[in-house]
């Protein structure tokens, strides 16, 4: 019984991780079949749960959704399934690709696309900062966690770890004094 | 000895990549001045694959990170070394923590969290398109012109609400077809 459950994690996160594009939101669909109207493992709700969940803890949001439901049905093993399905495509697709590629790296061909590809992805990681800087940057104090971080990462040896750790601090601090001075 | 360093460098990144798997980005940037695994122009490729095929794009980078630095164990051992910080931290929550994501002093820590990692992931693209726009003829460095157009009419488009919403892997096809046209 238990045996299935873990196999039906394993099955159904490996398919997740297999058929959607991108992580993160672009999963939720995929996800709301597989684990909500397929194997009713959690509600609407609770999916969303963890969700929220899943964007204010480290690691990846697609694992830690796979963990969580995981964990929920089959207790810790149980999450270990749902996060090895969900990693088990990218292993596979990933290396496979990589192994092909180094046999094609020094066609000129191959060259000249993965210098257009480079330019291409570098446009949209710009885009996806500007995003994340209109989403993140809401007030004063996150414009200054902005500008403090970026010279720290731009010009100091500071460790990025420690920067992540700075930034958490200042936002509780700040919350900290906002809440004593309306209080 | 190399998957020791692998495992330790990957659950590092797991811990304190927070909001979404481009925060990978900055710390896989610090492995190319740290070790000689992969250099940052084979990152940005690397990012390429990653948006352009299926799984995570977090975990795409991490598999192909440890590929580059160790062959398919080393991606095995640094896939699964990113998970596991969040793998222990979930169970925890799930087992001792109800509405953590209400939590006020969580909810502060991100306040301050969100902005940096848009600084610190800016910072890591900066250093990537550095690489991409200028080119090294003879020892002489010179901003690649076409490059740069290229560069900044893809980000044009971006911001044209229809095409933005267009999959990556459309763009990064585009890419490929403009990069063999104009002999990039």
């Amino acid at each position: 019984m238990r045996t299935k459950k873990l196999a039906e994690l394993y099955i159904s996160f490996f398919k997740i991780g297999g058929l959607t594009f991108g992580g993160g939101l672009a999963m939720l669909p995929m996800l709301q079949r597989e684990v909500v109207q397929k194997h009713g493992w959690c509600t609407e709700e609770e999916l969303l749960d963890i969700y929220a969940i899943g964007q204010c803890t480290p690691g990846i949001i697609a694992v830690n959704t796979a963990t969580y439901v995981g964990y929920k049905q089959a207790g810790f093993i149980g999450g270990v399934s749902g996060t090895l399905g969900m990693v088990s495509p990218s292993l596979i697709i990933i290396c496979l690709i990589a192994s092909i590629l180094q046999n094609f790296i020094h066609m000129p061909v191959v060259l000249h696309a993965l210098a257009g590809i480079r330019i291409v992805v570098c446009a949209l990681m710009l885009n996806t900062v500007v995003s994340m800087m209109k989403k993140g940057i809401i007030d004063k104090l996150g414009a200054l966690v902005f500008l403090i971080a970026f010279i720290l990462a731009c010009f100091t040896p500071v460790p990025t770890a420690l920067v992540i750790v700075l930034a958490g601090a200042a936002g509780i601090i700040a919350k900290r004094i906002e809440r004593r001075r309306n209080a | 000895m190399i998957y020791l360093i692998l495992a330790y460098e990957f659950f590092k990144i797991g811990l304190f990549s927070i909001g979404g798997g481009m925060a990978t980005l900055p710390f896989l940037m610090d492995l190319t001045n740290k070790y000689d695994w992969f250099t940052a122009s084979e990152l940005t490729n690397m990012v390429a694959i990653s948006e352009s095929t299926p799984g995570p794009v977090g975990i795409n980078m991490a598999t192909y990170a440890g590929y580059n630095a160790a062959g398919v164990p080393g991606a095995i051992v640094a896939t699964l070394a990113l998970t596991a910080p969040a793998l222990i931290i979930i169970v925890l929550i799930a087992k001792f923590l109800e509405n953590f994501s209400e939590n006020k002093n969580v909810k502060a820590a991100f306040y301050g969290i969100r902005p940096a990692v848009a600084a610190l992931i800016g910072y890591a693209v900066w250093e990537l398109l550095k690489i991409a726009i200028v080119s090294v003829t003879d020892g002489n460095v010179q901003v690649n012109v076409i490059n740069v157009s290229v560069c900044a009419v893809t980000f044009a488009l971006l911001q044209v609400k229809k095409l933005g919403k267009l999959h990556p892997l459309v763009w990064i096809a585009a890419g490929a077809c403009v990069g063999i046209a104009l002999r990039m």
